[in-house]
């Protein structure tokens, strides 16, 4: 678990000094998140945030909402159609989860001063909500969720004091405030920390990664909206002029999607050897670690996609990032200096093959990048946003 | 000649921008036109004088977010150029500035049957912020010390004092030069701050010219 203090060889000069400043207004308080799990959607931050606050001496808890399997179905479905899925809610079953969530709402100590409720699972603990000001945070596109689930959830929503979103344009109607604070990542976790050279060969050895050549990375789940097939193909162009290696990590196993597309990746593959399809698990932290660190360059040629922090991960590593022009993409990579964001697979692979031909590029991207990180996607920056909020909301 | 003692000292106040969506967008020229007409000053305060405090050296310097997003999203050569040079500083009140824009976006429109439109993930989408300003336990009772604290502070600050103040309060001076006005009593250091221009540059570089300045006077302030 890292501590404030740690961070001051990580972040920007002042930026440790600024955040125990800033927690100097909202001492005395005391802060509650609740999710809906401890793994996924909003939880990485919740992790890494919640010993910082305390660390700071704001008194800071994290719980968990559960119940039983049908409330856990509801919830996965309710999730679903807010992210725009085509999905039936019955009301029998959004019965069953607000009876659970009121059960929740016995069990767990609401009483803070800020309470926020992370996502769809936990979200209608609103209704039974008592005194301290009350946040909805949102990790996901839900400018696109279905109609009528949106006019059902609406009516909980409304009845927080405000909602959070990672990016302007991902909020649907709301009648409360809605700020917006980006996601970021924590340098000093598994998945982000600094690996040495033969560290990076023991992990990536046993995964038959090979180093031999300049090696393209994409890390997501084998989804159509990450487009691992449109990666293939692009890596296709550049094969026939660079002697390179692209290696596809898909993580998460629940995307229905996923079987079809891992059998077409496997048998693109199974013809050439220069292609490594690995499956990972969404908590293969070092794995993932490695990998962005062995590339040459990152891939991220998403047509959807929320705020996911890959290309942050990447460009901290000093890795530039040809990214797909979709949701927080866009946000992270600065076009021409830190990577860039492409619309076809033609247009990946001449970013790929213009990198490959011009290697200095990579080393000032890959510079520029782990700056804009710095500056713009660590958790230091978040903490600081994070500290606002409940400034404002508090005062 | 001995260092003058300020009559007050001088606080320096970081900032942080919390920033608020107002679920208002525009996917082409014409809403842009229409919705610059309906937001909240606080709105079109965030895009101009805001883009300051965002701004990062490595990105291309657009001047506003209307004109970042007419050049990245539109891809309209001529309308990022008509917005980018709209000096915020240049208008004596937000709503005088807001006419500017609505102008210029509606004589760019003018004998246009079609505007191109973009997809909602590309719209520009308005927002505002709300500055909660952290202070820094850093005061300054001399030229020296005001000196060491403008080289020290965090970048925000200069945003607050520099830029925000000025803006927000519709005065001429910010509040490094109203300070070396009234407590120094340096006018005449105190129009050189005024005079720095802001615009198209990033707050280290301003840092560094506000900086340039201190040294001439305390170098003169020796002699």
């Amino acid at each position: 678990m890292s501590r404030l203090d740690d961070y001051r060889r990580v972040a920007g000069p002042g930026a440790v000094d600024f955040i125990l400043r800033l927690a100097e207004q909202v001492q005395g308080r005391r802060f509650l998140h609740v999710t809906g799990g401890r793994l996924g959607g909003a939880t990485e931050m919740v992790r890494a945030a919640v010993p910082i606050l305390s660390d700071l001496g704001l008194d800071t808890r994290w719980e968990v909402t559960g119940g039983d399997s049908a409330y856990y179905a509801t919830a996965r479905t309710l999730q679903a159609a807010l992210e725009g899925a085509e999905r039936v809610l019955s009301e029998e079953g959004l019965a069953r989860w607000g009876d659970m969530n009121r059960l929740n709402a016995k069990k767990i100590d609401l009483d803070a001063d800020v309470i926020h409720v992370h996502d769809g699972q936990p979200a209608s603990l609103v209704a039974d909500r008592t005194a301290g000001r009350w946040v909805w945070r949102c990790s996901f596109d839900c400018a696109g969720a279905q109609a009528g689930t949106w006019s059902y959830f609406r009516q909980l929503v409304d009845q927080y004091d405000a909602a959070v979103f990672a990016l302007p344009g991902f909020e649907a109607r709301l009648a409360v405030p809605m700020y917006v604070i980006a996601p970021s990542i924590d340098p000093l976790s598994e998945r982000n920390r600094e690996l040495g050279p033969r560290e990076i060969g023991e992990i990536l050895g046993p995964l038959g990664v090979g180093r031999d050549k300049p090696l393209l990375v994409q890390i997501g789940p084998f989804t159509r909206a990450h487009d691992p097939l449109g990666v293939v193909n692009a890596y296709r162009i550049v094969k026939r002029h660079h002697d390179v290696r692209l290696v596809l990590a898909g993580i998460g196993d629940g995307e229905p999607e996923r079987p079809e597309l891992l059998s077409q990746l496997l048998e693109a593959a199974h013809e050439d050897p220069d292609l490594v399809v690995l499956e990972l698990p969404s908590e293969a932290h070092r794995q993932i670690n490695a990998l962005q660190r062995a590339a040459t360059i990152v891939l991220q040629k998403s047509v959807r996609a929320a705020f996911d922090l890959w290309p942050a991960e990447a460009m901290w590593k000093g890795k530039p990032v040809v990214g797909g022009y979709a949701g927080g993409l866009a946000q992270q990579i600065i076009p021409d200096v830190t990577g860039h964001t492409v619309h076809s697979v033609e247009g990946a692979a001449f970013c790929i093959r213009h990198l490959l031909n011009n290697p200095e590029l990579i080393a000032r991207m890959g510079a520029a990048g782990r700056e804009h990180v710095r500056r713009s996607f660590l958790i230091t920056r978040h903490l600081v946003d994070e500290l606002a909020l409940v400034v404002h909301l508090t005062r | 000649m001995a260092p003058r003692a300020a009559a007050r000292p001088f606080t320096f106040t970081g900032c942080v921008e919390l920033r608020q969506t107002l679920d208002v967008h525009a996917l082409d020229e014409r809403e842009l036109g229409h919705r610059l007409q309906e937001v909240p000053a606080e709105s079109i305060f965030f895009h101009t004088f805001g883009y300051f405090l965002r701004h990062r050296p490595v990105t291309t310097a657009y001047g506003n977010d209307f004109a970042r997003w007419a050049a990245l999203e539109l891809g309209d050569r001529a309308l990022t150029e008509r917005l980018a040079i709209v000096d915020p500083f240049a208008f004596p009140a937000v709503d005088a500035l807001r006419e500017h824009l609505v102008t210029i976006v509606q004589d760019h429109l003018r004998g246009r049957d079609e505007s191109r439109r973009v997809e909602f993930y590309r719209a520009f989408h308005f927002q505002r912020s709300h500055l909660i300003e952290v202070p820094i336990g850093l005061t300054a009772t001399s030229l020296a010390e005001f000196r060491a604290g403008l080289a020290s502070v965090d970048a925000s600050s200069i945003y607050l004092h520099v830029v925000e103040t000025r803006a927000r309060s519709e005065r001429s001076a910010g509040d490094f030069a109203e300070w070396l006005r009234s407590s120094l009593d340096l006018p005449a250091l105190a129009e050189r701050f005024d005079r720095l221009d802001p615009y198209l540059t990033t707050l280290e570089r301003v840092r560094g010219r506000l900086l340039g300045l201190l040294d001439e006077a305390l170098e003169a302030e020796r002699a």
